[in-house]
């Protein structure tokens, strides 16, 4: 297999990679994150942090900016607040601390997919599709037209008016990414979409991704949660690191290859050495204060 | 179908013919008079007999009891939708349906037919009375059970209050619904026969509870017993026609009406 065009994340990179990129460089050392062109950020929070009534500090001190047209993933252990960020992007909850800050002045379209499919379980694919634009009150027969096309894009024309019961677990997620691609959204939002799926399934499911997002030609920038190394790699044009208890950002990683991404690309020497890379920054992050103060009690017993 | 799934189909119904014979059996073998025990030829010779009465009481009780049933699904279901849109609401009333539920019918009835002229209307609501929790408690379980993240989705479009209950949470409280409909069919019948009862003993009454009452009076046990299992089939029908809805609604989407196939 031939390494793959781009570069290794350690080599010093001028822009991320493939003009789709809005901003990052390329750091895969601790300390405070770049900031994405400050021009074209479509959105970017300032000091974010988020605490529970609990009690619990999920986030804190997150500074983050993301290009329009990015495929950003989100990479950490389970319980480091990823969810908690991206559910604070779609406005689904306050920050307690912090400002997210939007480059129309507003919050844009947003499409939002689930770790589960998420789907009305008494309504046919078609219909769950078209869920968003009855809900914006769109004429009944462009509803129709654009529900059925998005259907189709992700692969399942045919299957309109199948239930949901009747689909497998990759065609459940598909119609579900296909109502969160049917508003046409400038922003998607994806909580470990693929987590409970096979690995065959997750190949050709990243894989569609990435052709749907790189057609839209920078329209919908993406960002992605995922606990999976290797996923973030193949996806991302950039990927933040996150470490636990609170939730903040490690270290931030710029892949450059391009997307979609050529064949051969999961066995290249390159995405191997992307991987290697992006598991080393996530070992120091999870390697963080948490495991420090760990350590030092244990020493304190002994 | 294999021979093994067609006894499988067939066992209930056997054992109820088992029993029917041994009762037949036992009955003529102890020769126990028919003011006592009658046997189920005797019942059904009653049946045959005074059908044109019975089958008229069977109508009546039938439709107090639909009607009543009727009630329980508009006024059970309408307050469940209340109740999902204001939690204050949900508190400040439904410990008054609790009351209302678990206050024996039969100490109740006797005061609503004082109250109320018309005896129909009264049974009407002493049965209404009784099957309307079921639906009540129910719908609102359902409502507020609907998909948690469904619901997000739900507000991150933009969906409003209106569009939210018709689109999501009533279709998802319809299981629900049905499972407190088909307790509330079987309630209501039993709520008409009660105040039947409590009517009847006053002397005013057509139904088939107080073709039973009437009966005992005479003696006339073999039509007692007929009276009565009219009730059952009715009881039966009612549950196995609320099964057939629920399936109906159910087959294409919901676990609980899904046949495993292979």
């Amino acid at each position: 297999m031939t390494p793959p065009a781009g570069r290794y994340p350690e080599e010093p990179s001028p822009a991320c990679g493939g003009g789709l990129g809005g901003g990052g460089s390329a750091d895969p050392h601790p300390g405070p994150p770049p900031r994405a062109g400050e021009g074209e950020a479509l959105v970017t929070l300032r000091g974010v942090g988020k605490r529970f009534a609990s009690g619990t500090e999920a986030l804190s001190g997150i500074d983050l900016s993301i290009g329009t047209g990015e495929f950003v993933s989100l990479l950490g252990p389970s319980g480091c607040g990823k969810s908690t960020l991206l559910r604070l992007v779609a406005g689904l909850a306050e920050p307690s601390g912090g400002r997210v800050e939007w480059m129309a002045g507003a919050r844009p379209r947003i499409g939002f997919v689930f770790q589960d499919a998420t789907l009305m379980p008494w309504a046919s694919a078609l219909d769950n599709v078209r869920l968003p634009l009855r809900l914006a009150a769109l004429p009944r027969a462009e509803q129709q037209a654009l529900a059925a096309a998005a259907l189709a894009d992700v692969g399942l024309a045919g299957f309109e008016r199948a239930y949901p019961r009747e689909l497998s677990g990759g065609m459940r997620m598909r119609v579900s990414l296909a109502r969160a691609l049917v508003t046409r959204p400038e922003l998607l939002l994806m909580d470990e979409p693929f987590a409970a799926l096979d690995e065959l399934t997750r190949n050709r499911l990243n894989d569609d991704l990435l052709a749907l997002w790189s057609a839209r030609g920078g329209a919908t920038t993406v960002v992605f949660v995922t606990h999976s190394v290797f996923e973030s790699v193949y996806l991302s044009s950039r990927i933040l690191v996150m470490s636990a208890r609170p939730g903040r950002i490690a270290e931030e990683l710029a892949i450059a290859a391009p997307a979609p991404r050529p064949p051969g690309f999961r066995t290249s020497a390159g995405y191997a050495a992307m991987c290697r890379a992006a598991s080393e920054a996530l070992e120091r992050a999870m390697a963080g204060p948490a495991r420090q103060a760990l350590d030092r009690a244990m020493a304190d017993r002994s | 179908m294999t021979v093994a799934g067609l006894l499988g189909r067939a066992v209930p119904g056997l054992a109820g013919v088992l029993f029917l014979i041994g009762w037949e059996g036992l009955v003529r073998l102890y020769a126990v008079p028919a003011y006592v025990l009658p046997g189920p030829l005797a019942i059904w010779a009653a049946l045959i007999d005074d059908w044109p009465i019975l089958f008229g009481s069977m109508l009546e009780t039938l439709k107090i009891a639909l009607l009543a049933l009727l009630a329980a699904v508009t006024l059970g279901g309408l307050l469940a939708v209340l109740f999902a849109q204001s939690r204050l609401l949900e508190r400040a009333l439904f410990p008054y349906a609790v009351v209302l539920q678990v206050t024996p019918i039969v100490a109740i009835a006797p005061l609503i037919l004082i109250w109320v002229d018309d005896v129909t209307l009264s049974l009407l609501i002493c049965a209404w009375i009784v099957a309307f929790f079921p639906v009540l408690s129910n719908t609102v379980l359902g409502l507020n059970s609907a998909d948690r993240n469904l619901a997000e989705l739900f507000r991150l479009y933009g969906a409003t209050r209106w569009q939210a209950l018709w689109l999501l949470r009533l279709p998802a409280a319809l299981p629900f619904f049905l499972a407190g409909l088909r307790v509330a069919g079987g309630l209501a019948l039993i709520g008409a026969v009660v105040a039947e009862f409590v009517a009847g003993a006053g002397g005013t009454g057509s139904g088939l509870a107080w073709r039973i009452l009437e009966a005992g009076f005479q003696l006339k046990i073999p039509r007692m017993f007929a009276a009565l299992a009219l009730i059952s089939a009715c009881g039966i029908a009612i549950f196995a026609a609320l099964g057939l809805l629920q399936h109906l609604l159910l087959r294409r989407w919901h676990e609980s009406a899904m046949r495993v196939e292979g």
